[in-house]
């Protein structure tokens, strides 16, 4: 079965660390983070992503753009904000994106 | 007309650590049920009892205000920003995360537990500077009234936070009742949890750890149906 390929932006290095290692915790997720926006493009043109994750310290004009970005080359992409920084609501925030619902 | 929503204390999602036994109101970490997400910006209600001298290690937060009430016993918190404090029933504490933190939480006695309520509130606004306040409050003012202990304005009574949402406990006797007339406006819901006793809120009885969301309506009726101690966190709805 395939991995669901997840990447995940923001600008807190510790922060996306811990939020990477989490979501790999799960065997039937994969993910990788990207701290700057031209890492996140770089990676995002190099593989295909079921699902996008906004974390902390994305100013709002590199987050339009990012969008922008990502739905132009890949309409599907789920794209989400991530919130609380770790374990608490990452779980339930996959699920929710992954099933079309999202707060 | 008034909405509403109840959530039985049995009914919530149970996870037992050994050294952690935490109930949730609401999804978190393992617990995931698609009913119970949130009641609007009101995102985690976790009710949490840590075994003496134990605690949740350094760990991070972002973009989420994050508000804990002891009930019992003392909670020692120490973060990134260099706060080292102790907060005991009484006590409100909040952290707004923002663009990150990272913190601890300790129970300070070795041979007793704490109990404290963890409520994550999603902010009006991402990646503000993280802070963190804490404020001894009377227990005297919260005695058959309802007691203001967070709202959104920084000269308000009780703690700040960013969002619209106020909070009041009550400490009430039986039979004693009030109203609650909502701040917010029609965007704004009031989310009840019994912290002991029986309370009836707009003719719903509730139990200890019962908890009930109102929305569409300007204000709440309450009575004490026993002794009883409440908590009552008004939010937006739409956020």
């Amino acid at each position: 079965m395939n991995k669901v390929n997840i990447l995940v932006v923001g600008r807190h290095e510790q922060i996306l660390q811990t939020v990477v290692r989490l979501i790999n915790n799960n065997p039937e997720w994969h993910s990788v983070g990207a701290l700057t926006d031209k890492d996140a493009i770089q990676l995002f043109s190099h593989e295909v992503f079921d699902l996008i994750l906004l974390s902390s310290g994305i100013e709002p004009e590199s987050e339009q753009n990012l969008r922008a970005y990502f739905t132009d080359h890949r309409p599907s992409v789920i794209i989400v904000q991530h919130y609380g920084g770790g374990s608490g609501l990452l779980t339930a925030e996959i699920y929710e994106a992954l099933q079309g619902r999202m707060v | 007309m008034a909405q509403s929503v109840l959530h039985q204390a049995g009914t919530r999602g149970h996870a037992n650590h050994g050294w952690l036994e935490s109930y949730h109101t609401f999804s978190f970490a393992g617990y995931y049920n698609a009913d119970r997400m949130n009641f609007g910006a009101l995102r985690v209600l976790n009710d949490d009892t840590v075994s003496g001298g134990m605690g949740f290690g350094k760990h991070p937060h972002d973009n989420m205000e994050i508000i804990s009430i002891p009930l019992e016993g003392d909670l020692e918190h120490q973060d990134s920003m260099g706060n080292v404090a102790v907060i005991r029933k009484g006590d409100i504490q909040a952290m707004s995360a923002g663009t990150g933190i990272y913190h601890s939480e300790k129970n300070k006695n070795p041979n007793e537990k704490v109990k404290f309520l963890q409520i994550w509130i999603y902010p009006d606004q991402k990646n503000v500077t993280p802070r963190y306040d804490q404020l001894t409050l009377s227990m005297d003012d919260r005695h058959n009234k309802l007691q203001q202990v967070l709202s959104p304005n920084k000269d308000d009574d009780g703690i700040w936070i960013y969002q619209q949402a106020w909070f009041h406990i009550g400490k009430f006797n039986k039979g004693i009742s009030t109203e609650y007339a909502l701040k917010g406006g029609a965007n704004s819901g009031v989310y009840a949890f019994i912290l002991n006793g029986q309370v009836n809120i707009n003719g719903q009885l509730l139990n200890t750890r019962d908890g009930f969301g109102v929305w569409d309506t300007d204000k709440l009726s309450i009575t004490a149906e026993s002794d009883a101690e409440f908590l009552l966190m008004e939010v937006p709805m739409k956020f």
